[in-house]
């Protein structure tokens, strides 16, 4: 019978996990992003942190820190849903280097938030592809959402929902790097019957 | 006037009480509530930053800043226990804006809203006044309390800082 699942009571070895799957997937997301953007894109090993709400807004560099972020709904095996946030230079970093032009506005237009929005389609998909391929898990993500704003109140919305599990959300970091650095923060937040079938699913 | 003065700051599912010219803000409310209380007399006003509208609904429910049924009484509580009246008190808030477009297609169904009305409720069942209110919409807001006056004031990313 599946058991809610404390999130903060969950060992290393499932964070080990967790890290390797987003190393995966990260690893799927640089090849389809340095294929998109023609350049060589690097990636480092990501960073799997479990924190405190009240540390979040911190992590990103202050509550007040303009972001990007691209937010999926995952439906399938697990329900759910998936965050992928990036500061706003690195977001308009990577679309001007996809649609190959200058981004001059303080805004993002409308076929540049799409070019966003894809980015995060593709990262979020790499990241879910290497979960449901590794859980044998069948997900499929919604059409995404794209925010800007401040880092605190985008990170309200995941956080509200872990808000119903626990007092703590998982952060995963991975960082890219082409020409400059390109930080990036998964946050998958599974409900409270999908963590023991992803956990099941794996073997614990 | 801004460098004089202490502002405290509180974090997300938190709340902090100020008292003297000392001012208290949270920044990045996004479907979040955040609940301003001053005592009108002794100038004495807390801050609480809630995410959920009822603690009743899930288990995990140990930190009562999170909730608003459970954070707005245990401030006012503790704003009692510094000297306050809860007939001298009086409320403002702002926050409960919906983030994304399709937040309102999951079951956490428009919880900026029943955050806003939570908060409302509780505020009505203890008998404290709202002043004012700067909800809703589709933005974050960055708020800064001035218990002295009782000005709560709203920043907004692109948008012209405001008081209510």
């Amino acid at each position: 019978m599946d058991k809610p699942i404390n999130v903060s009571e969950m060992g290393d070895q499932y964070f080990d996990v967790l890290k390797e799957i987003g190393n995966i997937g990260a690893g799927n997301a640089t090849t389809a992003l340095s294929q998109m953007m023609g350049c060589k894109v690097d990636m480092a090993v990501p960073k799997v942190n479990l924190m405190e709400f009240k540390e979040v807004g911190t992590t990103m560099g202050g509550e007040d820190q303009i972001v990007a972020g691209i937010y999926l709904v995952v439906e399938g095996d697990i329900n759910g849903s998936i965050m992928f946030m990036q500061k706003k230079e690195s977001a308009r970093h990577m679309v001007s280097k996809l649609m190959g032009m200058e981004i001059t506005g303080e805004d993002f237009t409308e076929m540049e938030a799409s070019a966003l929005k894809e980015i995060g389609n593709i990262i979020a998909g790499a990241y879910l592809n290497s979960l449901s391929t590794l859980t044998n898990l069948t997900i499929y993500p919604s059409v995404p959402e794209l925010c800007i704003d401040m880092a605190g109140a985008i990170l309200s919305v995941p956080a509200i929902e872990f808000g119903a599990v626990g007092d703590k959300m998982l952060l995963i970091q991975t960082d890219f790097t082409d020409d400059m650095d390109l930080s990036g923060y998964f946050i998958l937040v599974p409900d409270e019957t999908s963590y023991s079938k992803i956990l099941t699913a794996l073997g614990f | 006037m801004a460098d004089a003065v202490n502002c405290v700051k509180v974090g997300i599912a938190d709340m902090n009480i100020v008292k003297d010219s000392d001012t208290i803000t949270t920044i990045g409310l996004g479907s979040c509530v955040g609940i301003a209380i001053r005592d009108t007399m002794l100038k004495i006003g807390g801050l609480v930053h809630v995410m959920l509208p009822d603690s009743t609904a899930v288990s995990s429910n140990q930190n009562i800043a999170k909730f608003a049924d459970t954070g707005i009484p245990e401030l006012v509580s503790r704003m009692e226990k510094m000297g306050c009246k809860k007939s001298r008190m009086e409320a403002k808030i702002a926050g409960g804006a919906q983030m994304f477009a399709f937040q309102n297609k999951t079951e956490l169904l428009g919880i900026g809203q029943r955050n806003v009305e939570a908060s409302k409720a509780a505020l009505k069942k203890l008998g404290i006044p709202l002043k004012a209110e700067d909800c809703g919409e589709n933005y974050g807001r960055t708020v800064v309390y001035y218990p002295q006056t009782g000005d709560y004031e709203i920043k907004a990313v692109g948008k012209t800082p405001k008081m209510i």
